[in-house]
């Protein structure tokens, strides 16, 4: 089981972690470049004179984005285990797993980790104002926790009791808040900050659901090799 | 009858802790990647942990 858990996940997390690597570097990183020009003060966009939308964010830097591939495929290959813990689980309980429906245990995996953290703390580019990194880890870690029970709950649970319970575990961390920088001091212009999340957003939504497809079919094929 | 009973539970229960293993050692791998503020996991990670959503620093 531990074998065949670790190769399937191995290959999912590699393969799937590759393509959101790619796609960060392509979609991404020039949006994270161009606000580190804010960030450095290289550019300032306020109480001077007009700055141009178009810069020159540099080009390929084999080390920084090697590095930055690399720890991609890693994230995802974190996340594969759990993801294939998780589907063992459901399928020593007497749910069968595919890549079909892999698709959507890694729609609600993008859920868990992404868009409900992600609903209060928006994916931030470099250079905005934030809170202490500590509390804010400590409310990431509590939200994808609180949303993986409750997503674990609308999918298995069998009354409303366990979804009214999903509900409020999917709401508690929004309504109590998340913890909020106290002054607004960051220079990178709002059109770079929003572009910044929408696409990191939609990459980790692609990437999850490649998580989820890769998970199913591996785990499956794995299964077959040992049948 | 018993007898299935009980190899039944045993292997349900000899599941549960592969199961478990793995799922400890996949938050560890994203903790580590995504999280620890070490200088040079830090900036080694950085472009990722903006990029997946993560509080970077």
């Amino acid at each position: 089981m531990f074998t065949r858990i670790v190769t399937s996940a191995l290959f999912a997390g590699a393969a799937a972690g590759l393509i959101a690597a790619l796609l960060q570097l392509y979609f991404v990183q020039p949006v994270l470049l161009h606000a580190e020009l804010y960030e450095t003060g290289a550019l300032v966009h306020f109480g001077g004179d007009a700055v141009s939308a178009h810069q020159d964010v540099g080009g390929i830097d084999p080390l920084r984005d090697g590095l930055s591939i690399l720890f991609t495929m890693l994230v995802y290959t974190g996340y594969a285990l759990i993801l294939i813990a998780a589907m063992a689980f459901a399928e020593n309980r007497g749910h069968v797993v595919t890549a079909r429906n892999g698709i959507i245990w890694g729609i609600a995996g993008f859920v868990i980790v992404h868009f409900a953290p992600g609903f209060t703390l928006a994916p931030e580019v470099p250079g905005v104002a934030a809170a202490d990194v500590y509390e804010r880890q400590i409310w990431w870690f509590a939200t994808v926790a609180t949303a993986a029970l409750a997503v674990w709950l609308i999918a298995f649970g069998r009354n409303w009791l366990a979804w009214g319970a999903a509900v409020v575990l999917l709401l508690a961390p929004h309504v109590i808040g998340a913890p909020e920088p106290d002054q607004f001091s960051g220079p990178v212009p709002t059109e770079l900050g929003a572009l910044f999340a929408a696409r990191a957003f939609g990459i980790g939504a692609v990437a999850w659901v490649l998580t989820g497809l890769f998970a199913g079919h591996f785990w499956r094929r794995e299964a077959d090799r040992e049948a | 009858m018993t007898t299935q009973t009980a190899a039944f539970a045993v292997s349900k229960k000899s599941v549960l802790l592969p199961i478990l293993a793995c799922a400890v050692f996949g938050m560890a791998i994203v903790f580590v990647t995504g999280h620890v503020q070490a200088d040079l996991l830090h900036d080694a990670a950085h472009d990722v942990r903006h990029a997946t959503g993560f509080p970077c620093h």
